[in-house]
């Protein structure tokens, strides 16, 4: 018998990272969820409520740790994965693999690294402003006033575009990956795989464009 | 028809490989590759050269050992076919064919075209058999399999372990292999005595053989040469979280 191995096994660790993945999907359902009350023509009020409710919730305090952890899971398994995976073929193929495989399948390390990009700028301007590591801008309410904080952010051009392509990135993050998840917990069966890859599409889609309406409707229809 | 042939020719794993280009006139459309090869190095051991090497044996597609990978793909443009069964008619007259070995850490170059796949050798052995230690065959009735699950197993079972899974992934990644030789046993009463150490050794084994992991991209499927399912490496990873998850724990033996 050989002796039992320290390190995690190729399929313990996609697991896990299948496992943080869906924690994650679901948060984004959530964050979304929440991100659309801005919309409601209300200067913000249904969705400063909601932002205050749930910033005073000790349970939702829990998931943010959560969140957390799944996020560094996720990020530095896919970075180990990465380098596995790389490490794998030391020497390449002169002509580029012609196998069919889904474009996205094969950029899921790329399009992860864009969202991460995304997700420091991304705290830097909300999140870092509640725990006053960073400046609030001088016309908001209070350390939650996230609405006003929107009105600045995308009313400018650049911001609204680097999210605005960041979103077309996480939705081809998500194409892949929700299926992707499930055939890596082993849920794979022909009577329901084929509504899995369609529930990911759909998914996929509303994710990137719901997000994606929040920078459209400051930057081109608020006033 | 008339090829031009890109070929890797390296003397041994030591030696630094490069690509050779040899032009080859009047080729049969009804050679298969490998014939083509064989024609080629007729004519380079006529002219006093070096011959290409390359591995084959059945040349009816059943044993697995004439895994090439060319134009970008393994076993070449047509699927569901091994290079030994693959026609030139499956190219277009005058083009340029890039023949190359399976390129894998796991899978070490010996010479030119041909790697070392003892990997596969060692997954095996950690655990793709079933233990039967003595005794004449049982009565086959005394195990009814239900129709279904022989059919899976079988359909798991026409893996060859040619490593075009391996050779198709862009991680270089065996689970395709590993999981048809485990679901192979898996869906049938024979294999399940011993379902959960084998799930764990065998994938303990492959992993310390240094291919990568699965990114579910399905490469593996599109070019295996007996068309495997991915729906085997699913059942794999159930199986190993059944193993994890209700197995006993390891006693020291
Ligand atoms: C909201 C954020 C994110 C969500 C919802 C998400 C979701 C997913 C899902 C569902 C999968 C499929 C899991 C599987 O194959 O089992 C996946 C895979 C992956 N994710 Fe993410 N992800 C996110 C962020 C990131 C970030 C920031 C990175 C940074 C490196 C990343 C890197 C990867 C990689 C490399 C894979 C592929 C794993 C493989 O090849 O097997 N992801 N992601
Ligand atoms: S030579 Fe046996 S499968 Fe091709």
């Amino acid at each position: 018998m050989k002796k039992p191995r320290k390190s995690l096994s190729s399929l313990s660790q996609k697991y896990i990272m299948a496992l943080a993945a869906i924690f994650l999907m679901l948060f984004l359902i959530m964050h979304l969820a929440t991100n659309l009350l801005m919309l409601l023509g209300d200067e913000g009020e249904a969705f400063d409520r909601a932002v205050v409710y749930l910033g005073g919730n000790g349970f939702i305090k829990i998931v943010e740790y959560l969140l957390f952890a799944a996020f560094l899971i996720h990020i530095s398994l896919g970075v180990v994965l990465q380098i596995i995976n790389t490490r794998a073929r030391p020497v390449k193929y002169l002509k580029a693999i012609r196998t069919e495989t889904s474009l996205f399948s094969r950029f899921m390390f790329h399009t992860g690294v864009i969202i991460f990009i995304f997700l420091v700028l991304h705290l830097v301007n909300f999140f870092f402003v509640r725990m006053n590591w960073v400046p609030l801008p001088e016309h908001a309410l209070h350390s939650h006033d996230f609405y006003a904080m929107a009105i600045v952010l995308f009313q400018n051009p650049w911001y609204s575009g680097i999210y605005l392509v960041s979103f077309v990135f996480l939705g081809f993050h998500l194409k892949h990956g929700f299926q992707s998840a499930f055939q890596s917990l082993g849920l794979n069966h022909s009577k329901y795989t084929p509504a899995i890859k369609l529930i990911g599409t759909i998914y996929a889609i509303a994710i990137s464009v719901g997000f994606a309406l929040i920078p459209i409707y400051f930057l081109f229809f608020y006033s | 028809m008339d090829f031009t042939l890109k070929i890797w020719r390296q003397k041994n794993a030591e030696a630094k490989g490069s690509f050779q280009t040899y032009p080859l006139r009047e080729v049969s459309p009804e050679m298969s590759l490998l014939e083509m090869l064989d024609y080629l190095n007729t004519q380079l051991i006529e002219s006093g050269k070096e011959p290409v090497a390359f591995e084959q044996d059945c040349r009816e597609g059943i044993c697995g050992s004439c895994g090439l990978y060319v134009n970008g793909r393994p076993h070449g443009p047509a699927r569901n076919t091994t290079t030994c069964e693959l026609h030139m008619r499956e190219f277009t007259d005058g083009e340029t064919i890039v023949i190359e070995p399976w390129r894998a850490k796991a899978f070490p170059l010996i010479k030119d075209l041909v790697v070392d796949r003892s990997s596969f050798e060692l997954i095996m052995l950690a655990g793709g058999f079933i233990s039967i230690n003595t005794g004449g065959a049982a009565e086959a009735n005394s195990l009814p399999v239900s129709k279904i699950n022989s059919d899976r197993s079988f359909a798991a079972a026409t893996c060859i372990g040619c490593g075009a899974c391996v050779a198709a992934c862009k991680n270089s990644s065996a689970m395709l292999f590993a999981a048809a030789k485990i679901a192979q046993y898996a869906l049938i009463p024979q294999g399940r005595t011993e379902a959960r150490e084998r799930v764990e050794n065998m994938v303990r084994q492959m992993d310390d053989e240094g291919f990568g992991f699965c990114s579910n991209t399905y490469g593996c499927e599109f070019d295996c040469p007996k068309g495997i399912s991915i729906d085997f490496i699913a059942l794999m990873n159930r199986e190993f979280f059944s193993a994890k998850v209700c197995g006993h724990k390891k006693t020291s033996d």
